[in-house]
């Protein structure tokens, strides 16, 4: 369903990707995890389309998105939905307004339907009752719930989460954890989540893909990576820094 | 030609090609896509209603003071009865639409600029793409449109109330002759002179928009990357109102007076 074959990506002179290959099946939970700055983001963007790479190539269901314009990309991306690491809520609206975005540019829907699926999406988040608040009223994890919210109302047959869990406390953050799985399996979405936030990578995840060095440098379920005896990857689980 | 030299080169026509893509990309959208109503009456209040105060204003004085310092040298040379004509002129043609443009690329263009480089910086242009929807569509063309359809008639506002404004300066406060000073006002300030003014406005206002919005769109990140983006867009708008109003004059007077 998606696959990403030889990737590279620069930023000036500084190389971010270096020839990252790997595939995701329909209704799968990948996990990337990977070191801060190591280019998770910016892999996650490519695979959306919203930065285009200097090599190499993303395929979504059998079409190459890398050489698509930004009007050719809306197609594709309609069967995106994405969380943002900061939520990314329009401020200028109330969550319901943002909740609500996709379907009131495309004017299929009624008031009245699109305020159900507005509560319906919400609920599903468990948010009930902040329709009428604003973004900056809001705390990290209720931000968070809204950007998801907002992700998946549309029903997108794949959810992109951008370090879903940065910035908050380890019981929002479980909360939120199961809130991916809940989605995943329920509207039977592809999942693909960025993270270095080693219990989401551990709860989430049918398969983790660790990036170092640019590369994709092991793939495999949880289990196995967290039994996993190569130092880079044990560094990394333990959380030791370089001596 | 020195590193930095190639640098400032490649960033200039790096630079000149976005922006040429943008006009391109918002021309493109603005003629095949069915705009939202809400979008855009929302950025005519804000252009167009939110400025009254600072346009009227400028205007008010601008021709206060256009028609006091006329007075003082055209009285040298018994000449009192023409102030009003000059400021006529004037305020049609070029006060008018040049100081319009300028108060309203200082409050639209620098708000327009920072509130998309705050959009940028904070992924939520980001999250309009991944929702499906062209930034140029839903940011750019209802500013653009609302500053083209408004600004003609804050210019036709700031023209008015500086030639009353002159009016009320000359007669009551100088002591021109109200009736000669009339006369010879709606002589020489002809209906091309008060087009020329217009369609500046219309002009001008597509320039403030439009580099608002792409200084806003292209602006580096955090809070200094917005802060120069707003800068840059009252600077470049300004410069751009000041340069292409000289060729505006030229065009537009052998065009509408024939001269």
């Amino acid at each position: 369903m998606i696959e990403v074959r030889d990737l590279k990506r620069s930023f000036g002179p500084q190389p971010i990707l270096d020839g990252v290959s790997f595939g995701i099946e329909k209704g799968e939970a990948l996990v990337i995890i990977g070191r801060s700055g190591g280019g998770k983001s910016v892999l996650l963007k490519h695979i959306i389309g919203l930065l285009q790479p200097d090599a190499g190539q993303v395929v979504i269901d059998g079409e190459d998105i890398t050489r698509m314009n930004e009007r050719e990309l809306i197609r594709v991306r309609r069967k995106f939905g994405m969380v943002f690491q900061g939520a990314a809520l329009f401020d200028s609206m109330n969550v319901a307004e943002n909740v609500a975005f996709a379907f009131r540019r495309q004017k299929q829907f009624t008031e009245k339907e699109i305020a159900l699926k507005v509560a319906e999406a919400l609920d599903m988040v468990e948010l009930p009752n902040v329709e009428h608040k604003r973004p900056a009223e809001l705390s990290g994890g209720m931000r968070k719930r809204v950007g998801l919210a907002r992700a998946i109302i549309y029903h997108p047959e794949i959810v992109l989460y951008d370090e879903p869990t940065t910035g908050l406390d380890p019981i929002v953050s479980d909360s939120i954890d199961k809130l991916i799985r809940r989605v995943t399996e329920r509207l039977k979405v592809t999942t693909v989540v960025v993270t270095h936030d080693m219990r989401t990578a551990r709860r989430v995840g049918d398969r983790i893909a660790m990036l170092h060095n640019k590369r994709i440098y092991v793939t495999g379920p949880p289990e196995d990576i967290f039994a996993s005896v190569d130092p880079v990857v044990r560094q990394f689980i333990d959380g030791v820094a370089d001596p | 030609m020195t590193s930095a030299g190639k640098k400032f080169l490649s960033d200039w026509l790096g630079g000149l090609g976005r922006f040429g893509l943008l006009v391109q990309e918002s021309l493109a959208s603005l003629f095949t896509f069915k705009i939202a109503g809400r979008d855009l009456l929302h950025q005519m209040h804000f252009i167009g209603v939110k400025s009254q105060s600072v346009v009227l204003i400028t205007g008010a004085f601008t021709g206060m003071v256009l028609a006091a310092q006329t007075y003082f040298q055209f009285h040298k040379i018994n000449m009192d009865t023409a102030t009003l004509a000059l400021v006529g002129v004037s305020m049609c043609s070029e006060l008018g639409p040049v100081l319009t443009g300028l108060m309203v690329a200082g409050r639209v263009g620098a708000a327009i600029a920072a509130e998309l480089g705050t959009m940028r910086v904070t992924e939520q242009i980001d999250a309009l793409r991944t929702l499906a929807t062209h930034p140029v569509d839903y940011l750019v063309v209802p500013r653009l449109l609302g500053a083209v359809l408004v600004m003609p008639a804050l210019t036709a506002e700031a023209i008015a109330i500086g030639i009353g404004a002159g009016y009320v300066v000359g007669v009551f406060l100088l002591g021109i002759d109200p009736a000669y000073s009339w006369y010879n006002m709606l002589r020489y300030t002809s209906a091309a002179d008060l087009a020329i003014g217009i369609i500046k406005g219309v002009v001008f206002g597509g320039i403030v928009a439009i580099i608002g919005c792409y200084k806003g769109i292209h602006c580096d990140e955090g809070a200094e990357g917005v802060g120069h983006a707003a800068t840059e867009a009252v600077v470049f708008a300004s410069i751009t109102i000041l340069i292409s109003n000289f060729f505006l004059t030229l065009m537009l007077g052998k065009l509408l007076h024939g001269t």
